[in-house]
C-alpha cells in the first residue's frame, strides 16, 4: 500500500484515495470540430507507460482534492506533487 | 504412547514442573510448557507425524521453525480447527488436539504408498500428461479421476462450523521496524532506541534470542542470554518500544507498509480466553526496517534423505538446546561447514554417540580437536550418501565424497539412528523478495543474499546477509539499527557498544554440495528428495531438463518444486541448483523464483477480522426506519441503505401487499420514505455552466422555484445517472441523483469543476443525510397536504407540476418538490431529519397507505419511466431509452459528441420496449433474452432482453420494459423470452408507456 503525500493533508495511506488515471488529458475545447477518432483518442485511449508516469489522484476519504503525483508504474516509486487550478498549497 | 524417553537434557525454554497432556493422531501424549508440538513429540522420538504428498511415505518433524515442510498438522475440531499448521511453531497448551494433514486413511496404514511403489509411473508432470495432456480421452480420464486425486493430494480440512474466535486488526506506525530478535535484531533495536526512535520490535518465536535460545553462545564473555536479557531490560524502558513476540511478520508492502500476525489468545488454546482475541493482525507503516530475519539451514540430498529421523543438523541442537530433546541414542551428522560442530560437541557432552562427517578436505584443526577431546568421532571428506529404514532410520551410510558431491569410494555402513545434515545456510530474505529486491548470488558463502535494499528503507543485518559469526550478526545489527535510525531522520551523536561474539578463530568456507550421486558400486539407491512437501526428487529435476524446461519459475510449475505452505524455504536453493547442475549454469545464473507474501500461510480469521457479520458493512437507516421495522416493512439494500421494499400486513403474501399498495397510489394517496434520494446542494454563480455541461439537456431557462429532470451522461455519451434539480434562489440549486449513485454523482462535479474548470464558482454539498424525505402520492395527495398545518399553498395553480415550494409544514421548515415518479399526483416534502418520523405517523393518521420501493417500481414502469441501473447498464444513451428529447442540440455537454460517432448513432441499437406477455398471467423473468424464434438452432441470435419485469394491477396483466435491438421499429410483433428453465414466453411489442399517456394524472 503505497504511502501518498497529499499536498492539502500529508501522507497518508493509499486506502483513503481513489485513482484518477492518466494525468493532462484535457476536455477538447470544440468537440464538435473533432474527427470520430480524435473524440475516440480523447475518450478512450490513455498511454500505458512503463517507467515515470503522471497520473490523478482524489483524496476522497480526507480532503476530497484533485492532485497530480508522478510514480514509476514498474517500481511504484512515487513523488512530485502538483495541484490543480494553480493553487498551491500552504505549506505545513 | 510410551515414556518421553528422548528428554535427555536440561532445556533452557521449558518448564518441567508444568507437564501438559496433549492428543496427537488420537493418542495422548505429555510435554512441557514452554515446549512446541513439535518438540514435546520428539522427545517420544523421531516417529513419522504425516506422509509425504504424492508418495506417501512415512515423514517425520524436519526443522525447528517456520520452514517446516513435512509436520503439518490440522489443530484442533469443529469451528475453531485450523489446518496446516507447523508443529514446530504451535506452543503447547493443556489437552491440545492435533492430527497429522495427509495421512489418509490413518498416519500408519496409508493406502496411497501404493504411489511409492508405482513411482516409475509417477514422474514430474505426471498427472497433466496423463489425464489433461489433450485429446477427449485423456478429458474423460481426468474427470474420472480428479475427485480421488484431489482428496489423496489435499492437505488439511475446512472448519466444520464458524469459527467462534474473535480476531483484531491493530494498526501502528513506528520509524524503526526491527524483524527478527536474534543477535543482530536485538543489536539493531537497541542502536536505534538510542537514536531515539519509536521502535517496534517482531519475532515469530515465543521468546526473544533468536538463535541464542538454541546454543550456549557467550557475548562479552558471559552467556548470550545475560545480554538478551539485558536488551530487552533497556527496549523495555525505553518510551516508544514494541516489542512483538509469537508475531509473524507475513508480507512487506509499498512504502515500508507490513502485514503482521500476532498470535495473542491462540497459545492458550480454546476457546481463547473472553478478553483476548485469537490472533491479532498487524498492519504496520515503518519509515525504516531493519531486516534481521536470519538463515534457514538447508541439507544435501541423499537417497532416503526423507525417513523420519533425518533432520537438518541445527534443528537437532535446537531441540537439545532448547527442549532438551534428542530424538536418538547415536547421531550421525552430516556437515558441509562449521555450523554442525557446536552441535555435535552439545551432543556428545550430554553422553550420546555421535559421529560427524565432514565433506570438506580441510575444517578448522581446533574445531576437529575440540570436539574429537568431548568424544565425537571425526570423518573428515565424508558425506552421508544414504540413509536405511522407512519409518524410522535404522542404519546410514557415509561415503568419500568429491568437491562436485560424487561419491569417490564403496560406502562405509554406520549404525545410526538420528541423522542430522548441514548444507549450509540461506538468507531468509522472503521478505526483501516481497518489495522487488532481486536476491544476488554470494559464491562464498554458497547462498542467495538480498541487494539493493536501501532505496527501499530496508537496511539487512546478520544471518540474512550471508554472515554467520556471532560478531558480526551483532556488528552488522548495530550498524543498521543506526543507519536505519538515520534514514528515518533522527540523528543523534552515541557511542558503539562492546558486543563481541565467541566464534571460531579460524573459520573454513562451506564446501558446495547439492546432492550426493550415489552410483558406487554397493551405494543403497532409493528417492533423494529435494522437495519433501511435494515429493520432488532428483530425479524429477533431472526429468525437467531433460524435457528442455530452463528457466527456475517453469522448474517450478512443472514439478511443484517450492509451492506448498512452506513455499520451498529448505529446498528451492537445492532445486535449482541441480537443475543448473545439469544445464551447466550456476545458481547465479538460474536465479531464484520470486517469493510472495503471505511468509507463512495466514489464516482467514486475521485477515477478515471484525469485518463479519453486522460489522461487515455500515447499515444507513433513514429517520423513519423504525416505524418501517415495526409495521412489517421488509426491506431491500440499495447500497449501505436499507429501504422499505413493502409493508406486509398479518397474513398478506408479498404480491398482494405490492398489489394493495399500487392501488393505494392510483386511487388514494400512498406515502413513501424517499429519504436515501441523493440530494446536493449547489451554490454559486456558475451553477447553470455547470449543469449544462453534466446534463444532457439546456438549464439557462429554469426559474427560481422550479425544477426541472435531467440525464447525466459519461463523455462515451452512455447514460450515468438522472434526477430532478431545482432552483431555490439565484445561485442556489440542489440536485437529486438515485439513492445508489449520491457519492458518485458528486464525486463526478468534483472531478470536473477541480480538475477541468477550476474557475468555475460553484460549491457542491452532499445533504442527503440532512433532510428525511416523503413522497405522497396519489389523486388525492392534495387534500391530504391540505389538510396540514402549512403555509404553502397546495393548489395546482400555484404550485404546479415541477416547481418547489419552501415554507412551512406542521410548523417545520420544509422545501416540498411537486415531482412524479409514480405517475400521479406527487410532493416530495423535505424536512430537517429529525423531524421525518412526526409527518410521517401525522400522514398515516390521516390514512395515508404506505408504499414500498416495490410499489414505486410497479408504479413507474407502467408509466415507462426508467430506473438508472435497471434499463441502463452502461451502454444505453438517452436516445436508446426513448428521451431524445431531453437531448440539447445547442449546446455542449459531457458526452454530447459521441452521439455523432458510427455506432452511437445507428438506427438500429437497442431500444427501449414495453412487452406484454401473450399469457397474460405471465410475469417474464428479468434478464430474459429475446429471440425471433425460440426453436433455432443454438447459439441463437440474441435481441435484447427484459429490464423489468412485474405484475400490473392497472392493467390486470404481466408488463415488461426491455432493451430490444430495433425495437422503436418493431411496435406489434411477436418475440420470444427465454427463461433459464428452458421455456420460452411469447410477447407482444407496444409502447414503453402503459397507464395515462397523456400524462394527465401527475400534471393534475
Amino acid at each position: 500500500m503505497l504511502l501518498i503525500q497529499c499536498p492539502y493533508c500529508g501522507p497518508r495511506d493509499e486506502s483513503e484515495f481513489d485513482y484518477g488515471g492518466e494525468a493532462d488529458i484535457v476536455r477538447p475545447k470544440n468537440p464538435e470540430k473533432l474527427s470520430d477518432a480524435e473524440w475516440a483518442d480523447y475518450v478512450f485511449f490513455r498511454t500505458n507507460t512503463k517507467g515515470r508516469f503522471k497520473e490523478r489522484w482524489v483524496h476522497t476519504h480526507g480532503c476530497g482534492r484533485w492532485f497530480k503525483i508522478v510514480r514509476n508504474t514498474t517500481t511504484h516509486e512515487h513523488g512530485d506533487v502538483t495541484v490543480f487550478g494553480g493553487v498551491e498549497p500552504e505549506a505545513e | 504412547m510410551d515414556g518421553a524417553t528422548y528428554r535427555v537434557l536440561d532445556g533452557c525454554r521449558i518448564n518441567k514442573d508444568k507437564p501438559l497432556d496433549f492428543w496427537f493422531n488420537g493418542e495422548k501424549f505429555t510435554g512441557y510448557a514452554g515446549d512446541t508440538l513439535a518438540s514435546a513429540l520428539l522427545a517420544y522420538g523421531a516417529f513419522p507425524v504425516g506422509r509425504g504428498l504424492k508418495y506417501h511415505r512415512p515423514r517425520g518433524i524436519y526443522t525447528a521453525g517456520s520452514e517446516e515442510p513435512n509436520a503439518l498438522i490440522q489443530l484442533e475440531t469443529g469451528g475453531r480447527t485450523q489446518p496446516n499448521l507447523r508443529a514446530t511453531q504451535v506452543e503447547l497448551y493443556g489437552n491440545l488436539i492435533a492430527t497429522s494433514v495427509n495421512a489418509w486413511p490413518s498416519i500408519n496404514f496409508d493406502l496411497w504408498r501404493v504411489n511409492d511403489w508405482l513411482s516409475p509411473l509417477l514422474p514430474a508432470g505426471f498427472y497433466y500428461k496423463t489425464f489433461m495432456g489433450g485429446g477427449v480421452a485423456t478429458g474423460r480420464w481426468w474427470r474420472l479421476f480428479e475427485s480421488s486425486i484431489r482428496r489423496a493430494a489435499g492437505f488439511g480440512k475446512a472448519p466444520s462450523a464458524p469459527d467462534p474466535d474473535r480476531y483484531e486488526r491493530m494498526n501502528a506506525h513506528c520509524d524503526v521496524l526491527v524483524i527478527g530478535a536474534g543477535p543482530a535484531g536485538l543489536a539493531a533495536a537497541a542502536a536505534a532506541v538510542k537514536m531515539g526512535c519509536r521502535v517496534i520490535l517482531a519475532d515469530e518465536q515465543a521468546q526473544i534470542g533468536g538463535d541464542l535460545l538454541a546454543d550456549d553462545r557467550e557475548i562479552n564473555g558471559a552467556p548470550a542470554l545475560d545480554w538478551v536479557g539485558a536488551t530487552l531490560k533497556t527496549l523495555s524502558k525505553a518510551p516508544d518500544v514494541r516489542v512483538l513476540n509469537r508475531t509473524t511478520v507475513a508480507g512487506l508492502y509499498d512504502d515500508n507498509f507490513v502485514i503482521a500476525v500476532e498470535s495473542v489468545g491462540d497459545r492458550n488454546g480454546p476457546p481463547a480466553p473472553s478478553q483476548l482475541p485469537r490472533l491479532r493482525m498487524w498492519r504496520i507503516r515503518a519509515r525504516q526496517i531493519v531486516l534481521a530475519t536470519g538463515a534457514h539451514e538447508r541439507p544435501y540430498v541423499f537417497p532416503n534423505n526423507d525417513v523420519p529421523g533425518v533432520l537438518l543438523g541445527h534443528a537437532i541442537r535446537h531441540y537439545a538446546g532448547g527442549y532438551g530433546v534428542v530424538p536418538g541414542r547415536r547421531v550421525l551428522l552430516g556437515t558441509t561447514n562449521d555450523s554442525a560442530y557446536r552441535t555435535a560437541r552439545m551432543l556428545s557432552e550430554a553422553g550420546l554417540g555421535v559421529t560427524l562427517a565432514d565433506s570438506r578436505e580441510a575444517p578448522p584443526p581446533s574445531l576437529v580437536e575440540a570436539v574429537t577431546r568431548v568424544g565425537v568421532t571425526v570423518e573428515v571428506g565424508f558425506a552421508i550418501s544414504a540413509v536405511r529404514g522407512s519409518r524410522r532410520v535404522c542404519g546410514a551410510e557415509i561415503s568419500r565424497i568429491l568437491r562436485d558431491g560424487a561419491v569417490a569410494s564403496a560406502p562405509r555402513s554406520m549404525e545410526a539412528d538420528l541423522v542430522g545434515v548441514s548444507g549450509g545456510w540461506n538468507p531468509a530474505l522472503h521478505l526483501a523478495s516481497h518489495r522487488g529486491a532481486k536476491p544476488v548470488w554470494n559464491e562464498t558463502q554458497a547462498c542467495f543474499v538480498p541487494s539493493n535494499l536501501t532505496a527501499l528503507g530496508i537496511h539487512a543485518a546478520g544471518a540474512v546477509t550471508g554472515v554467520g559469526a556471532l560478531a558480526d550478526c551483532l556488528d552488522q545489527g548495530h550498524a543498521a539499527g543506526r543507519a536505519a535510525s538515520k534514514a528515518a531522520g533522527k540523528i543523534r551523536r552515541t557511542r558503539k557498544p562492546v558486543i563481541e561474539g565467541d566464534d571460531v578463530a579460524d573459520p573454513v568456507p562451506l564446501q558446495k554440495i547439492w546432492a550426493v550421486d550415489n552410483r558406487q558400486p554397493g551405494g543403497k539407491r532409493g528417492k533423494a528428495f529435494v522437495d519433501l512437501q511435494n515429493d520432488v526428487t532428483t530425479r524429477d529435476i533431472a526429468l525437467a531438463a531433460q524435457e528442455n524446461y530452463r528457466s527456475v519459475e517453469h522448474l517450478k510449475r512443472y514439478t511443484t518444486l517450492g509451492m506448498g505452505t512452506d513455499q520451498g524455504k529448505t529446498s528451492n536453493v537445492i532445486g535449482l541448483a541441480l537443475m543448473g547442475q545439469q544445464t551447466a549454469l550456476e545458481p547465479e545464473a538460474m536465479g531464484v523464483t520470486t517469493f510472495r507474501p503471505p511468509y507463512t500461510p495466514i489464516p482467514f480469521g486475521a485477515l477478515v477480522g471484525r469485518d463479519q457479520g453486522e460489522l461487515f458493512d455500515p447499515v444507513r437507516e433513514t429517520p423513519m426506519f423504525d416505524w418501517h421495522v415495526a409495521n412489517g416493512a421488509i426491506f431491500e439494500n440499495v447500497q449501505l441503505w436499507k429501504r422499505a421494499y413493502a409493508y406486509l400486513k398479518p397474513g398478506e403474501t408479498l404480491e398482494q401487499a405490492v398489489k394493495r399498495e399500487v392501488l393505494a397510489v392510483r386511487n388514494g394517496v400512498g406515502i413513501m420514505d424517499a429519504s436515501t434520494l441523493g440530494k446536493i446542494d449547489l451554490k454559486g454563480p456558475d451553477i447553470v455552466k455547470l449543469l449544462n455541461m453534466v446534463y444532457t439537456n439546456r438549464w439557462d431557462t429554469l426559474k427560481v422555484g422550479s425544477a426541472r429532470y435531467g440525464l447525466m451522461c459519461r463523455e462515451d455519451g452512455m447514460i450515468f445517472d438522472d434526477g430532478v434539480t431545482a432552483r431555490l434562489g439565484k445561485d442556489h440549486y440542489v440536485m437529486t441523483t438515485t439513492s445508489g449513485n449520491a457519492a458518485i454523482v458528486l464525486a463526478w462535479l468534483e472531478e470536473w469543476l477541480q480538475t477541468e474548470w477550476p474557475d468555475m464558482q460553484v460549491f457542491a454539498t452532499s445533504i442527503t443525510e440532512a433532510y428525511a424525505t416523503t413522497t405522497v402520492a396519489g389523486p388525492t395527495a392534495r387534500d391530504l397536504m391540505s389538510s396540514l398545518d402549512s403555509d404553502i399553498d397546495w393548489s395546482n395553480d400555484a404550485f404546479p407540476h415541477m416547481t418547489v415550494r419552501t415554507g412551512k409544514v406542521m410548523g417545520v421548515p420544509a422545501r416540498v418538490f411537486r415531482v412524479s415518479f409514480s405517475g400521479e399526483t406527487s410532493y416530495e416534502i423535505n424536512l430537517p431529519a429529525r423531524y421525518g418520523m412526526a409527518l410521517w405517523e401525522a400522514l398515516v393518521v390521516r390514512g395515508a397507505i404506505p408504499f414500498g420501493t416495490e410499489a414505486l417500481h410497479v408504479l413507474r414502469a407502467e408509466k415507462g419511466f426508467i430506473l438508472v441501473g435497471q434499463e441502463t447498464d452502461g451502454t444505453v444513451t438517452p436516445f436508446d431509452v426513448g428521451m431524445g428529447w431531453a437531448v440539447s442540440k445547442k449546446k455542449d455537454f459531457i458526452g454530447k459528441r459521441s452521439y455523432a460517432r458510427k455506432d452511437t448513432a445507428r438506427q438500429d441499437r437497442k431500444h427501449l420496449v414495453g412487452l406484454l406477455p401473450v399469457n397474460k398471467s405471465t410475469v417474464l423473468p428479468e434478464g430474459g433474452q429475446i429471440v425471433d424464434d425460440a426453436d433455432q438452432e443454438a447459439p441463437m441470435a440474441m435481441l435484447g432482453h427484459v429490464t423489468s419485469s412485474y405484475w400490473s394491477p392497472m392493467l390486470n396483466s404481466g408488463f415488461a420494459l426491455a432493451l430490444l435491438k430495433n425495437g422503436r421499429n418493431r411496435s406489434g410483433d411477436t418475440i420470444h423470452i427465454l427463461s433459464l428453465d428452458g421455456n420460452a414466453d411469447e410477447a407482444r411489442v407496444v409502447d414503453p408507456v402503459f397507464y395515462d399517456k397523456e400524462r394527465a394524472r401527475m400534471r393534475g
